[in-house]
């Protein structure tokens, strides 16, 4: 992206209705390697996959639609019965895996159990079985004279979603992250404490190979917030705190990776102490560049992009919503200092972006140093209107078309965001809406 | 003065949602559970340093050591039956008081020393009004807590190890 693209709304799913119920709120967005499909997960455990239209000759202007292209339920809630605890149907995370054939296979997971589920086409069925009626009822034998054999006739396109592999009972805690190797045969699963590596056929049991759980947990100071495979090294995996470090481990040297063979962190500002540090440095979310020489944090302020070959300090720090330090312990006492905000890279890492309240977005271009504030909103949804940037006003002196900080509404967040990996087009999860944004095509 | 209310008002935050997240869907988040504890401690320690340098040493801090010497010997027993010390912690302290005297002389079987009665407390008491006026039964590391808040000392968390809410999963 360079400087004066401007962003045009495409499309907005999901219902209109100010009453949220909460099993749509939607909980994880994620392009396919394509970017064809695009799943969403919520709360109720459910996945919805759009597909992008083939583009047609009719309007060039516009980029092709996503529509629904399956829906499904992933996971039901269950009941530990040993420790009285409810597991939520929560899709925490969702992960493509890369496509071999004509199906497509996804992973996703809730707090305790990850599945694969296998998303395929099938537009032909079999007619004119020897012993069964078309209906399915098998006919009496004495009135089959003859043999013959069935054959494939089109029928309508049916997209079926079937889970290939569950992957269960491996965590204590819950888990936060889910990442597939650039070998395409094993993942990894992380939870507040250990990670897990898999292997995608074999569900019955898994290798831990990060476990920080102390030997007293009153000795607990520090827990895993999110974690990654490397794009193209598959022995290379990071891992981020609560405490603001990133490790990045190497499963070549030992088999647990308790011992990181680089660690991120930078020193705390002593300026900005208060009650809350621990609290704003905690990491919400870690993701490599798409060509693996930089990684990205998202704390509850700030992004901050890290060379992998310096770990003293990142090399980027860009501010998402600085205005909010001043309103920390409000923001503690309405819960929204624990928000969880996720960050994303365009296709070829020169911009990145991450949500804000209000339903703002940021999107911070590397190259150019420029940012800016973008609002998703159902009041500006004309196709392909272009999105005016937004600007909040921290000083008593309010300019025309600012909005004050104590105006914004701390319950519309976006908490989900996703870039299309080779496009321009832009998915932004407000609580139970997806907005689909693309560039201004000339 | 100023920080001293703010970090009680802070604590006193912090203790509702520790409470308030025992009865989320999905049970108790480490994650979540850990950062609260982590604000306790920086509240709680604000809260010494500045109690400790703005007021002279009065009447109750006496009687308050032998409570310290307690807990720092045996943590595991610590303030499970608070004692009044000052008179604005009197009333406070009296319902728990009166409970465990009950509790000692009734039914013996279903009272440890650890535990509290469950006893629904009446609107007429002078509980804090920071804290939950139901009182649900609580996890060993969570009661001690609940005992320290009743008693209206939040000094006296400086003898309890924060970690023990950690300690709860």
């Amino acid at each position: 992206m360079c400087v004066g693209v401007q962003w045009c709304f495409s499309q907005v799913k999901g219902a209109v209705d100010d009453d949220v119920a909460e099993a749509d709120i939607i909980s994880t967005v994620e392009f396919n390697h394509s970017g064809e499909l695009l799943a969403t997960g919520d709360k109720g455990g459910r996945i919805v996959i759009f597909q992008q239209e083939p583009e047609s000759g009719n309007q060039p202007q516009c980029r092709a639609e996503y529509n629904v292209y399956s829906t499904f339920q992933s996971h039901e809630p269950e009941f530990d019965y040993l420790k009285s605890l409810e597991i939520e149907e929560k899709i925490n995370k969702i992960r493509w895996l890369p496509q071999k054939n004509a199906a497509h296979f996804l992973l996703s997971t809730n707090d305790k159990t990850i599945k694969l589920w296998k998303i395929s086409e099938r537009d032909k069925r079999p007619e004119g079985y020897n012993l069964k009626e078309e209906n399915g009822r098998y006919k009496d034998p004495y009135s089959i004279t003859a043999l013959r054999v069935p054959v494939f006739r089109p029928t309508d396109l049916m997209v079926e979603a079937s889970p290939r592999r569950v992957f269960s009972n491996a965590h204590t805690y819950h888990i936060n992250s889910i990442s597939v190797n650039s070998d395409c045969e094993t993942y990894l699963s992380a939870d507040d404490l250990r990670i897990n590596l898999w292997h995608l056929e074999i569900t019955d049991h898994s290798f831990n190979i990060v476990d920080i759980k102390p030997a007293n947990m009153e000795d607990l100071t520090e827990v895993i917030t999110a974690s990654e495979f490397h794009p193209n090294q598959c022995n290379t995996f990071v891992y981020s705190s609560s405490k603001g470090a990133v490790r990045l481990c190497d499963m070549r040297a030992a088999a647990l990776c308790d011992q990181h063979t680089k660690i991120f962190e930078e020193p705390e500002d002593p300026n900005y102490r208060s009650f809350f540090s621990e609290i704003i440095s905690s990491i919400s979310d870690v993701k490599f560049s798409h060509t693996g020489r930089y990684m990205m944090t998202r704390d509850y302020l700030s992004v901050k992009i890290w060379d992998l070959n310096m770990e003293t300090r990142p090399v980027e720090t860009y501010q998402v919503h600085e205005y909010l330090r001043s309103k920390l312990c409000s923001l503690y006492e309405n819960d929204c200092i624990f928000d969880k905000f996720e960050c994303c890279w365009s296709g070829n890492d020169s911009v990145v972006m991450t949500g804000s309240y209000n339903n703002f977005f940021r999107m911070l271009d590397r190259g150019s140093g420029q940012d800016v504030t973008l609002e998703a909103s159902r009041e500006n949804i004309q196709p392909q209107s272009v999105l005016r940037p937004c600007n909040v006003s921290t000083g008593g002196k309010r300019k025309k078309d600012e909005i004050g900080v104590d105006s914004l509404d701390f319950n519309k967040k976006i908490l989900h965001t996703a870039w299309h990996p080779l496009d321009n087009i832009i998915a932004v999860a407000t609580i139970n809406n997806l907005y689909i944004f693309n560039d201004q095509l000339n | 003065m100023d920080v001293n209310m703010e970090a009680r008002r802070i604590l006193a935050v912090s203790i509702s949602k520790l409470y308030a997240s025992r009865a989320q869907r999905g049970g108790l988040r480490l994650h979540r559970s850990l950062l609260l504890s982590l604000v306790m401690r920086s509240a709680r320690d604000i809260y010494h340093s500045s109690s400790r340098d703005s007021e002279p040493h009065s009447g109750p801090s006496p009687p308050e050591e032998p409570m310290d010497t307690t807990s720092s010997v045996e943590p595991e027993r610590t303030v499970s039956e608070p004692q009044p010390t000052s008179p604005s912690a009197q009333a406070a302290t009296e319902e728990p008081e009166a409970e465990y005297e009950r509790g000692a002389s009734g039914d013996k079987e279903n009272l440890s020393p650890a535990k509290q009665s469950r006893k629904r407390r009446g609107k007429t008491s002078a509980a804090p009004d920071f804290l939950p006026s139901k009182r649900a039964r609580l996890e060993p590391g969570e009661e001690r807590y609940a005992a320290c808040c009743r008693s209206g000392h939040p000094e006296s968390l400086t003898s309890l190890s924060l970690n023990r809410v950690i300690s709860a999963f």
